[in-house]
């Protein structure tokens, strides 16, 4: 089975890269395109120019907005000809470029309206597609008499087209498609199958919030006169959610059940199957409701057909994490599953038997799992592993034979991902079975003797130090962990002797052979090993005397440090050698605001052994905590964003300040950021003096000077001003630091009694439109789009003149308009001449709004933009692009 | 919750992974560069396997993917996570065997560049934004070709001789092959 089919004619080998595509070229085909334009047209050579341009559309290539439009016009023309098999590739090719701009559609409109009333029902029924795809409201309010008619046409397909388009539709006018609902009833009457799917499928979700329509729909319909499979899928679907629904979930009385139930009888194999995997997933299902469901998903595990497998034993796995004896019935046929040819299934077979499996068969499955384990993929190891934890925390009992499998494939080759999976398991195992500890910790010893992952050796050094030491006979782990110190590199080297202190801290008897092994390690090579073997020989008291180990080295050696480490790493850059040693309690413990500068997400760590850190708090509720705490701003309201700080002086000056500035409804907070960076001089009563002649809309009404700003530890002073509500005032204003500057005397630390006023000048900062905009995202842009409408839209086009790049184009409008990307469409694939960016925003006064921007390089360097913007308030459309006009 | 049956993506790969003619569905792959991502896992995650007979399928990143090969070509048709297998496995087999029909049986990457646009209207006719259309492969193939046969429509005496002369080439084709 597994031979692929030799060619039939071996005279073709030759030629086999050949394609009619080779060598094909955008400029080119575009040039092409121009027989679009001939008066009398070549139908044949025209349908040519299409299936290239749609091949060229197909492969990625993307057309910029003159050339999308040209091509589209072109295409227009080619309504003239007569003949079917290029109208065909016109209808494909305008939903391929799908032409957004309105004056644009306009063009086509009358064409398709003549199609969509033609005799011709391959016209009608392409005709409507198209045109519901590329039209808007108002035209649909002119169509829409045309496609009710459609709905109720006798021929399938048009009535299919008008149904699909329907659906399509209700997500952008669903007042207009709501009128339908009589043809659409009707159309769930129709004798074609897939008009009763098609119709079925809009007249639900055009009732889909009226719960006592959908109840009767569906009751109605389970009576029976539903003729195509997909449709019974449908109503399937509809009446489990109509169970879900219902309160009363006593069995017997469970609405519909019956119907489901009839439907494992369904000739359809989807229908048998949907209703099959709808009984499993009733709430609180019993055991005898589930039986005939079980038993036709049994019949198909044994299918010739693999999808009839998979999607058999997909669902008896979900069904066996809650109802597991109900899947035994099935164990049989699973395990013959184990050696599908199919990997998916083969291992969805085996987890589903390791959760359905009892004590007595565990040996015989973990036999059978050993064969299989060599020839699967590290991904679905990974899901074995974990599927045998399980099994041995339900039966640990069995934890030798599931410990031994562990540490068996555990030697066996694999990826970090999969030897990590295992690790983490046999750890598990450790810490909650306690009788598999000591064979445990020895597979893991054995396993770091051939380690090539770092952080493995470590985080099992780690562990072995605390557990190690608590077995019967520690001694024996000894030779494994010293091993690593002759036999790895250096971060292993020391974590091993971290870990051989440990077992020197813990086990008083082991002590004098650890202190010799430990100072053998003060003439390792690496500085690091050294200094943790100078360390823990003194704080063990490795000069001799054997003394029992003091609580607090066991403190050191075993808790946890509880400062955050970006603190002790400053404190520590911070201190400088004297007489007074560095004292870890004088280190805030405190968590700082990280700075805001917006940073990547670290790649994906590998979580601890234990528990993952904490994520920092959020910025932002730390700015409204420290603002709503501070009376004279308390009365502001609600925040409604802050800004990313921004440095008003150079880097290494004297002082170095930094600015957020907060917005509310009608007020405007300035937190100047200060840090004095002179250790010679103490300042106080510091100010911000803001001159707002550049901003007229905004009036001081408040500033909080800062007492006392010593070196090196940052103050925060702060002025606020009024401005209008509401409105997104924008405006410049300068700064002047004032302050009373005092000597200090480096020595003594102390402060002289008078101090000198002085000021410094800070650069100027301004309030801009995107000040207003908080950065909020959508999960679907396009539902969003559509369903704010367009009554709002403001559309127009601008030249930004020459960039660097279409990326660098892309990233200056999104800053400038301070809204979030969606879709990651803030990222521009290399060499791509256009490109579309989705951004999402909420305006001040919670007006939220959403930004198409179309970029397009316009010759080498010129890059043009068509900027459309929806929002709930047309002034706020225009707002937005007025921040672009001005930006 | 969505209820309706929904197509995420057809694919038509060669032997090597490279795109034949695709159509998305859905917004999950943005650029042109997350898609061919995409097809890039599929095509390797599949490639070893042998779905000449029945239609295979498997599953990664919460999409369930049905395929089947013929000689250098692979169909794929993509589903979310919950969708009904089967359903992805009629609607990939209407494709599979609409291509067929509409290539008389000889199916391989040659012949359909040759009729791409064939492809491109047969892809059309299966699955429109997401929704399944037809799944029958006779219906399928025969809206593709019914531009030929339409019978509402004037058809020129030269578009008939045309048509034939295409015919008698396939079939003179498929014999001496």
């Amino acid at each position: 089975m597994a031979q692929p089919l030799v060619k039939k004619d071996d005279d073709r080998d030759d030629e086999a890269d050949y394609s009619p595509f080779l060598g094909i070229e955008k400029g080119a085909v575009l040039q092409e395109a121009r027989v679009f334009n001939d008066p009398q047209l070549d139908p044949r050579r025209c349908s040519q120019v299409i299936t290239k341009l749609l091949y060229l559309l197909n492969q990625g290539e993307t057309f910029t907005k003159v050339e999308a439009t040209e091509v589209f016009f072109a295409v227009t023309k080619l309504f003239q000809s007569k003949d079917i098999g290029l109208r065909r590739m016109v209808y494909v090719m305008i939903k391929e470029i799908s032409p957004s701009a309105d004056e644009v559609v306009i063009i086509v409109t009358s064409s398709l309206m003549k199609d969509m009333t033609s005799k011709t029902d391959m016209y009608r029924a392409n005709a409507i597609r198209v045109l519901c795809r590329i039209t808007d409201g108002t035209l649909l309010t002119q169509i829409e008499r045309y496609l009710k008619q459609a709905i109720v046409d006798k021929n399938p397909v048009v009535a299919s087209a008008a149904l699909v388009s329907g659906i399509h539709l209700l997500q952008t006018n669903p007042e207009i498609v709501k009128r339908w609902s009589n043809e659409v009833q009707e159309a769930v009457q129709s004798r074609a199958a897939l008009v009763q799917f098609h119709a079925l499928a809009l007249l639900h979700q055009i009732r889909q919030n009226d719960r006592l329509a959908v109840n009767k729909l569906v009751s109605s319909l389970t009576k029976g006169s539903v003729r195509s499979p997909l449709a019974q899928c449908l109503l399937i679907r509809y009446s489990n959610q109509v169970i879900r629904e219902s309160a009363n979930t006593q069995a017997g009385d469970r609405p519909f059940y019956d119907f489901l139930e009839g439907c494992l009888r369904h000739k359809a194999e989807m229908v048998i199957f949907e209703a099959a995997r709808a009984i499993t997933e009733i709430n609180g299902v019993t055991s005898r409701e589930l039986t005939p469901a079980i038993t036709v998903l049994q019949l198909f595990l044994s299918s010739s057909k693999p999808v009839l497998r998979f999607a058999a034993v997909r669902t008896l796995n979900k069904v066996a994490m809650t109802h597991p004896m109900a899947v035994t019935n099935c164990n049989i046929d699973m395990e013959s599953l184990i050696s599908d040819q199919n990997r998916s299934i083969a291992t969805l077979a085996i987890t589903t038997l390791l959760k359905t499996g009892n004590e007595s068969s565990v040996d015989r499955l973990m036999k059978q799992i050993t064969n299989f384990m060599s020839d699967i993929a590290d991904e679905f190891k990974i899901v074995v592993v974990e599927a045998i934890r399980l099994l041995c925390l339900k039966f640990p009992l069995k934890h030798r034979a599931l410990m031994n499998f562990l540490s068996n494939i555990l030697r066996e080759e694999g990826g970090f991902e999969y030897k990590k999976a295992i690790v983490d398991s046999i750890v598990i195992l450790i810490r909650d079975i306690p009788e598999a500890k000591e064979t445990g910790l020895l597979h893991l010893c054995e396993f770091i003797e051939d380690c090539e992952f770092t952080y493995l050796c470590t985080q099992i050094l780690h562990f072995l130090g605390i557990e190690g030491p608590k077995t019967s006979d520690p001694s024996k782990y000894i030779r494994y962990i010293y091993n690593r110190v002759h036999l790895e590199n250096a971060t292993v080297r020391a974590a091993a002797v971290s870990t051989l202190a440990k077992f020197g801290a813990m086990v008083d008897t082991l002590k004098p052979r650890i202190f010799v092994l430990l100072r053998r390690c003060l003439f390792d090579n690496d500085d690091e090993v050294r200094d943790r073997a100078t360390l823990y020989l003194n704080t063990l008291g490795g000069d001799g005397a054997v003394v029992q180990t003091g609580d607090d080295v066991k403190e050191f050696l075993f808790g946890s440090l509880d400062i955050p480490l970006v603190n002790l790493e400053n404190s520590l850059k911070n201190y400088e050698p004297s007489e007074e040693s560095f004292d870890i309690n004088s280190v805030p413990r405190e968590v700082k605001t990280q700075p805001l500068a917006e940073k990547k997400a670290p790649g994906k760590k590998p979580t601890d052994l234990g528990a993952p850190l904490a994520g920092p708090p959020s910025t932002a509720d730390a700015y409204e905590k420290l603002l709503s705490s501070t009376p004279e701003f308390a009365s502001f309201g609600k925040l409604f964003k802050s800004s990313a700080p921004v440095e008003l002086t150079e880097a290494e000056t004297e002082y170095a300040v930094n600015v957020v500035k907060h917005i509310f409804d009608a007020h405007a907070v300035f937190q100047y950021n200060c840090t004095n960076t002179i250790p010679e001089q103490l300042l106080e009563n510091a100010t911000v003096i803001v001159d707002a002649s550049e901003a007229e809309e905004f009036a001081e009404v408040a500033s909080k000077p800062l007492r006392s700003l010593p070196y090196d530890s940052p103050g925060q002073t702060f002025v606020a001003f009024e401005k209008p509500e509401g409105i997104p005032a924008v405006g410049k204003f300068s700064n002047m630091l004032r302050f009373i500057v005092k000597e200090v005397d480096p020595s003594t630390g102390e402060a002289e009694d008078d101090g000198v006023e002085d000021e410094y000048q800070l650069e100027d900062l301004e309030i801009v439109a995107a000040d207003y905009m908080l950065k909020v995202g959508v999960s679907n842009f396009r539902n969003a789009w559509e369903s704010m409408g367009a009554d709002c839209e403001r559309v127009d086009e601008y030249g930004l003149g020459p960039r660097e790049s279409l990326a660098e184009a892309v990233n200056a409008v999104i800053n400038l308009l301070g809204m979030q990307p969606c879709e990651g469409t803030e990222v521009v694939p290399k060499n791509s001449r256009s490109h579309t960016c989705l951004l999402s925003g909420v305006y001040i006064c919670n007006v939220k709004v959403l930004v198409r921007l179309q970029f397009g390089l316009d010759g080498p360097k010129d890059v043009a933009m068509k900027l459309a913007v929806r929002s709930e308030d047309e002034a706020v459309s225009d707002a937005i692009h007025e921040i672009v006009a001005s930006g | 919750m969505e209820l309706c049956p929904l197509i995420k993506n057809i694919l038509l790969l060669d032997s090597e992974g490279n795109r034949v003619a695709v159509k998305y569905y859905s917004d999950d792959w943005p650029t042109n560069s997350a898609k061919e991502a995409f097809e890039k896992t599929v095509f390797t995650k599949t490639q070893k396997t042998s779905a000449r007979n029945e239609a295979e399928i498997t599953m990664f990143d919460n999409y369930v993917v049905v395929y089947k090969f013929v000689q250098d070509l692979h169909f794929f048709v993509t589903g979310g996570e919950n969708e009904n297998e089967i359903i992805l496995a009629s609607v990939l087999q209407g494709f599979f065997d609409a291509v067929g029909l509409i290539l008389r049986g000889t199916v391989d990457k040659r012949e359909v560049l040759e009729n791409l646009d064939l492809i491109f209207l047969c892809l059309d006719e299966i699955v429109d934004g997401g929704i399944v259309l037809e799944t029958d492969a006779n219906v399928i193939a025969g809206k593709v070709a019914s531009h030929s046969m339409d019978d509402g429509a004037s058809l020129s005496e030269q578009t008939i001789t045309q048509a034939l002369a295409t015919a008698r080439e396939r079939l003179t084709r498929s014999l001496l092959a």
